[in-house]
């Protein structure tokens, strides 16, 4: 019976630590696929997770909120588009702007907003993404941690197969997956790489705002500065362990969130120090990159501004 | 004729110049922040008057900009020094803070008379940091492992090693706070002249931390010009193949850098440690020396002299920063102002181009 209520609650932190970084790591792979490094990502993620907040707490409907927050992370895509595909920016310049730039606004509109606060208040459960197969399980079971999970938890594992699908199957992610390895090839048989550049790192925006609104509507239940710290180059070094693929960038996430399911079962115990404790999923990052994984291709054009010629 | 010849060509001279596109985008930079406080409901003048204000109205506040600006002119420094070498050191934020640790415990732990005390707590930061580096460089070299990712790992390892370390009985403080005991007045790099008069001027948080980043920078600008260790970084960084190719070991080199790179990260921590706050406090969240380190780096355009006016400039924004709550602003518009820079200088190398096409074809 320990043992079955140990497993749910493992499951159920892992299902809770998973989802905004895998929305936001398939984000990535967009982006860095199609050859546009974002590490923009974390900036976008928190603007995500305070527009989502924001947006909660204004129209009360949390999925309406949840597409705020993804528009919201769009936006800063955008930006790093423009500068990126446009202007031919470096790309990590770039990104380090949005990292300061999207959440300085999102804690700056938080204080004009509500009264100086750097914190929103907190979201009302009709507020927050619902669970699925509430009430099934009684409150603590095994089946309600393991099962009654997020809604967007079960959505973001299906999105996986979706842009699997896209990545392998389809004539855009050929397309996308051509521009990351060799723009100018794409460019002489026709295609629009400023096209496909822009489309791909504007759903990276998309992605991550989705990951930032499911911490503040799902997981916290408000906005707070230190909502995000960290997640989004998590979510950066799970595309990078999963080698740049969808299906891989998942594998890692799962990774993650089960070491900090790990990390949650062990701290119930007061036998070691939690710091100690909470450095148990990056070690094993470490260990099994240096064991199993070993070095992952970057896509070849991966960073390199690309100017079409004229 | 002559003269008009002239003075054009240092038109198109100025033209060519980055610091002109640094500070046009500068000047961007405030122009937005203006724009967001205006739409804020607040008065950009007011707010930018109390920044002003808040760093040159007493000598005392320049002072603490100072003290300020020192740590991350170090790990500017860092990571300017490793753009040179054509990878990214986005661990600095990991360097810092183990840095930082071994200075604090032979601060603690080692007492020794003032000048060698501070020179070994020192050398401990540049040491821990340099080796925190160049565990990510060994991954990176011998098994193809994205230094990106693992410096990521490292700075959160870090953190918590931070936190463990705070918490073990030897180091911790007795009674107040969650923190480390002080380290030894020896070790403090703090100073008081003793005229009640000078002190009063300089205000409680003189140190002399700036002199060892103004020395690092003049040291680091000196090994990228002058020595064949800078030239082989460079090499590298410009092209890591035609390097090899001409006889450099890219992977030694990139080994090298990236240790120097921690080691001035590492310094960055002792910096901020002595020159401050002579403990270390439990953290709640990352301390961001390391990214605002990769913002200095970036104004700077990875020069390392520039990386001293570019940390000084946003040592004095963060210390003018925390003044603004007094007017009841949001000092997050530091944060907008600075990335606002930073992305208009993302965009710069473009512009200039087409400024300069556009003389060109008259």
């Amino acid at each position: 019976m320990e043992f079955t209520k140990d497993l749910g609650l493992l499951i159920n932190a892992m299902m809770t630590y998973t989802p905004p970084l895998l929305l936001a790591a398939l984000g990535s792979c967009f982006s860095e696929r199609s050859g546009v490094i974002n590490i923009g990502i974390e900036g976008m993620m928190t603007i995500g997770a305070f527009v989502g907040a924001a947006t909660a707490l204004t129209f009360g409907n949390p999925w309406i909120a949840f597409l705020c927050g993804g528009l919201a992370g769009a936006l800063f895509g955008l930006l790093h588009a423009i500068a990126c595909i446009s202007y031919q920016a470096d790309q990590t310049i770039s990104g380090t702007a949005i990292n300061f730039l999207a959440p300085g606004l999102a804690v700056f509109l938080c204080k004009t907003f509500y009264d100086n606060s750097t914190d929103t208040p907190a979201l009302q459960p009709s507020m927050k993404l619902p669970k699925f197969f509430d009430g099934i399980f009684p409150v603590g079971s095994f089946g309600y941690n393991a099962i009654c999970n997020y809604s967007v938890a079960y959505l973001s594992i299906l999105l996986v197969l979706v842009i699997w699908f896209v990545f392998y199957k389809t004539k855009f992610g050929m397309r996308l997956r051509a521009c990351g390895e060799s723009p100018e090839a794409c460019d002489t048989l026709g295609i629009n790489v400023y096209g496909v550049r822009y489309v791909c790192v504007i759903l990276s925006g998309l992605l991550a705002g989705f990951g930032g609104a499911y911490v503040t509507l799902a997981t916290v239940s408000q906005f707070r500065p230190i909502v995000i710290v960290g997640q989004g180059f998590m979510a950066i070094a799970a595309v990078i362990f999963g080698k740049f693929k969808p299906q891989g960038a998942m594998w890692a996430c799962l990774l993650f969130g089960l070491c900090n399911g790990i990390k949650v079962l062990a701290s119930q115990g007061n036998a070691v120090s939690p710091n100690l404790i909470s450095m148990i999923p990056y070690v094993v990052t470490i260990l099994a990159l240096v064991l199993f994984v070993g070095a992952a291709r970057v896509p070849a054009a991966n960073g390199r501004p690309f100017e079409k010629a004229k | 004729m002559a003269n008009q010849e002239k003075k054009q060509s240092f038109g198109e001279k100025l033209l060519r110049t980055d610091v002109l596109y640094t500070l046009i985008c500068i000047v961007i930079g405030f122009i937005v922040g203006a724009i967001l406080l205006a739409l804020a409901g607040i008065s950009p003048a007011v707010a930018y008057g109390k920044l002003v204000d808040g760093v040159f109205s007493k000598p005392k506040y320049v002072v603490w900009s100072i003290v300020y600006a020192t740590p991350i002119i170090l790990t500017g420094l860092s990571v300017a020094f490793s753009f040179k070498t054509g990878v990214f050191n986005i661990g600095a934020e990991g360097q810092f803070v183990v840095g930082s640790l071994a200075a604090v415990c032979v601060g603690i732990f080692c007492p020794l008379p003032k000048p060698l005390h501070i020179l070994l707590c020192l050398l401990a930061a540049a040491v821990a940091g340099g080796l925190w580096s160049m565990l990510v460089a060994i991954l990176k070299v011998k098994r193809g492992i994205n230094e990106v990712l693992s410096f990521i790992m490292f700075n959160w390892i870090a953190y918590y090693l931070s936190n463990y370390v705070v918490n073990i009985g030897a180091v911790h403080k007795t009674g107040e706070g969650e923190a480390t005991k002080d380290i030894l007045e020896t070790a403090s790099m703090t100073f008081k002249t003793g005229n009640a008069a000078v002190d009063k001027f300089l205000g409680g948080g003189a140190s002399y931390s700036i002199v060892f980043a103004v020395l690092a920078a003049i040291i680091i600008a000196f090994i990228l010009d002058k020595t064949t260790l800078g030239y082989k970084l460079k090499a590298v960084g410009f092209n890591k193949h035609a390097a090899q190719y001409g006889g450099i070991n890219a992977n030694k080199e990139i080994l090298t850098a990236l240790t120097i790179s921690g080691m001035l990260a590492g310094l960055g921590g002792a910096c901020q440690l002595m020159g401050m706050g002579n403990r270390i406090s439990q953290f709640s969240s990352q301390e961001m020396y390391g990214f605002q380190g990769i913002t200095v780096a970036l104004i700077a355009s990875s020069n390392p002299i520039g990386c001293i006016f570019a940390g000084l400039f946003y040592g004095a924004m963060k210390y003018g920063g925390t003044k603004l709550s007094l007017v009841n602003a949001p000092n997050e518009i530091v944060n907008i102002i600075m990335g606002t820079i930073i992305f208009f200088i993302a965009i710069a190398p473009a512009l200039k181009k087409a400024i300069l096409k556009t003389r060109g074809g008259k």
